[in-house]
């Protein structure tokens, strides 16, 4: 599904990631965790399409060259980030926004449009996976939202969107318990044996919802480590200290 | 900013759509600009002496003034002597339907997409179509008439109803208002009068198209719309130019006037020739626009889209007179290109508990220059006058400019005005968001830039909301590469 070689980003002349590799199977769910300024943000922007990182190395999608595509091709391909800073678009209805998105999608897919009300009931059933309220849709991309709220938002999007690959940037940051387990509920739902996920998050917390297949460390821009889930209660133990001397050059 | 730099030199290369120019059959008088050219068009229009006296007063007065330089655009001088004043379609007998308007005249507004044989049959919407200077159709006569409501070009007015012309005309913009408003007070040639008598409710939203057709052809419109007691008019502006090489002068002068509890609604959507990518050409749209609230709890509300000309500079204001009367301006400005816009409105509070509301978009890309300029001045008679200003700026591009002058004068302690700001880069943040979710950069930046825009679209008119978001989405396309 998703294979990372060697992969390289900088901002101007800092280096960021230093060769990350990974390899992700159809149906797994893969955890990268970190300290702060570790890189796993980067991780998520460069896999989305951000340009603003100067990027090699390689990332096969399904075979294909991922970091050759735009950010709307990664899309129609199949590739869906949840910000961990979701924007808000004032004036742009948050339906309107995600029917535009859709429809943009089955377009450069060759598959036909999908007409307002089959798009309007789409969206009421997906909504419940994540317990928004009708008042979601006529309000503004994100704007006044809560930060629950707009982490909730970004998990519905994804359900419409139903992504081949789901890049989930710490999507625990920010939430209380009670919104953390809503935001968890939506996610597992969407756990297929077709979609892969990358969850990013600093704290173990968000694992305990979403259990992952593997999780990987990964420190000053390279991985140290990788095991099963109970990587992540390790570090919850002893914290990051010992992988930052480890990862040292 | 890479990509959206790239945007916006695509945006500047955009053409025209509208560029094209008729071949018509052209009445010009010789350029130049003296007493007896006032004299010939005062005679070609068969006008009476009193308004030839008006003019004349006019002219003599605008040979004391200069331009103005307070305002935040550059052009070169205006050389008035080099502008012909008149241009008119050559006579021919009075239409009694639309057939038998100048088949050229027709082929030019199908290919505006605004035929009036459609606009007739579908929408229900009466224009005066203004060619150069000239009427050349005007339909649903008949339905206003029975409504009792005159619809006319303004040179008809003159003839038919000289009473109320004389009575109101430049009783809002005086002809000593400013050089321009003068210029138009001595040289107009045509526009539109509009009046709607005590009680009535205008059966059908009014609409004028302009056109500027003659090379060199400065326009003088003057529009009049007077709304009697309790009264209610929408007015719709819309206009195209053909491309030209040399700059033209447009100094346009609209006066409404509201009495006691009448309400005109003013919208304008503007589209003339922005001038090419070096902005060479283009046109000076230099226009006085000011309604008076004469009568106690009238409402005058502007709305704007203005996408077109050179140069855009206007304040469509409102002269709150009567007690509890409400006035609004609602404004989307774009300049793109080397285009460059100052404008805002004026709100001037008389009478007791006055409102007004102004609310001010505008989004430049390119070199574009756009400039939010405002007065709110509150009399000591307006005891518990209000005012809300909301301006806000959205830069595509770095080269792109945004400037705000609010001008607040309150003389009477118990007003509240308030004033609200904000300028934004249209973020990478909003795009690369879009774009993850499989949105094109294209319909990206139309869509945040529309979205930006909602609050004025919701404001006009549905046929024209339509018009004003398909304009912007026009303006900016092909703006990726």
């Amino acid at each position: 599904m998703l294979e990372i070689r060697d992969l390289h980003a900088s901002l101007g002349d800092t280096e960021i990631l230093k060769g990350v590799s990974l390899e992700i199977a159809p149906g797994e769910v893969h955890a990268v965790m970190g300290p702060n300024g570790a890189g796993k943000s980067t991780l998520a922007q460069v896999l989305a399409g951000r340009d603003t990182y100067t990027v090699s190395g390689e990332v096969l999608f399904n075979g294909v060259d991922l970091l050759a595509l735009a950010p709307e091709e990664r899309a129609v391909a199949g590739v869906f980030l949840a910000f961990q800073y979701p924007v808000e678009i004032p004036g742009v209805g948050n339906l309107y926004f995600l029917r535009s998105a859709l429809n943009s999608i089955r377009t450069a897919r060759g598959e036909e449009e999908l007409d307002a009300m089959d798009f309007l009931s789409l969206a009421e059933e997906k909504m419940k996976l994540v317990s928004m309220d009708r008042s979601f849709m006529g309000r503004s991309v994100n704007e006044g939202f809560s930060g629950g709220e707009k982490k909730r938002n970004e998990i519905f999007q994804m359900a419409i969107l139903e992504p081949a690959l789901a890049i989930l940037d710490e999507t625990d940051s920010g939430l209380d318990i009670d919104a953390l387990q809503t935001v968890a509920h939506g996610v597992n739902a969407l756990r297929s044996p077709e979609r892969s996920m990358l969850v990013i998050t600093h704290y173990q917390r968000l694992l305990e919802y979403i259990v992952p297949d593997r999780v990987h460390v990964l420190a000053q821009g390279r991985i140290v480590q990788s095991g099963d889930k109970g990587l992540a209660l390790e570090l919850e133990k002893h914290g990051y200290a010992g992988f930052e001397v480890a990862a040292a050059p | 900013m890479t990509e959206i730099s790239s945007d916006v030199r695509e945006l500047a290369s955009r053409e025209y759509k509208y560029g094209f120019s008729t071949d018509l059959d052209e009445d010009v008088v010789p350029r130049g600009l003296n007493e007896d050219v006032i004299r010939l068009i005062s005679e070609k229009k068969n006008e009476p002496e009193w308004l030839l006296e008006w003019r004349l007063r006019a002219y003599r007065h605008w040979l004391t003034l200069s331009e103005p330089h307070w305002q935040n655009v550059h052009y070169e001088p205006i050389d008035y002597q080099d502008i012909s004043y008149y241009a008119a379609p050559r006579p021919k007998p009075a239409l009694q339907s639309l057939d038998e308007v100048d088949p050229e005249v027709r082929a030019m507004f199908d290919k505006l997409g605004i035929s009036l044989a459609e606009q007739e049959r579908l929408s229900g919407v009466a224009i005066d179509a203004v060619v150069d200077s000239v009427s050349v159709a005007t339909t649903f006569k008949a339905t206003l008439a029975k409504a009792g409501v005159i619809f006319c070009s303004f040179s008809e007015a003159v003839q038919n109803h000289p009473d109320l012309v004389r009575k109101y005309l430049g009783s809002v913009v005086p002809y000593r208002d400013n050089i321009f408003a003068t210029l138009n007070s001595a040289v107009f040639t045509d526009g539109s009068f509009c009046f709607i008598p005590k009680g009535v409710h205008c059966p059908m939203e009014l609409s004028t198209y302009f056109r500027i057709n003659a090379a060199d052809t400065g326009q003088f419109e003057r529009t009049l719309i007077v709304a009697e007691e309790g009264a209610y008019v929408s007015y719709l502006e819309g206009c195209t130019a053909p491309m030209r090489d040399k700059n033209q002068l447009h100094a346009a002068v609209v006066e409404l006037v509201a009495l006691e509890d009448a309400h005109i609604k003013y919208s304008t959507v503007q589209n003339w020739y922005p001038g090419d990518a070096e902005g060479r050409g283009g046109i000076y749209n230099f226009v006085t626009k000011r309604g008076k609230c004469a009568g106690a709890n009238s409402k005058i509300s502007w709305t704007q889209v203005e996408t077109g000309s050179a140069i855009t500079w206007k304040y469509p204001g409102v002269i709150l007179q009567g007690d509890n009367s409400v006035g609004e301006f609602y404004s989307v400005a774009l300049t793109a290109n080397h285009q460059q816009a100052d404008t805002g409105t004026k709100m001037i509070h008389i009478g007791k508990n006055t409102r007004s509301t102004i609310l001010s978009k505008a989004i430049s890309a390119g070199h574009g220059q756009n400039t939010y300029r405002g007065l709110v001045k509150v009399l000591r008679s307006a005891e518990g006058a209000r005012n809300h200003t909301q301006c806000d700026s959205l830069l595509l591009g770095a080269k792109s400019g945004a400037f705000t002058f609010p001008y607040v004068e309150v003389k009477t302690p118990t007003a509240q005005v308030e004033h609200e700001a904000s300028t934004s880069k249209i973020g990478e943040d909003q795009l690369f968001y879009c774009r993850q979710r499989g949105i094109p950069e294209e319909d990206a930046v139309s869509m945040i830039v529309n979205g930006f825009c909602r609050e004025v679209f919701q404001e006009l008119p549905m046929e024209f909301a339509v018009e004003a978001q398909k304009l912007l989405s026009v303006s900016l396309e092909g703006s990726i590469g």
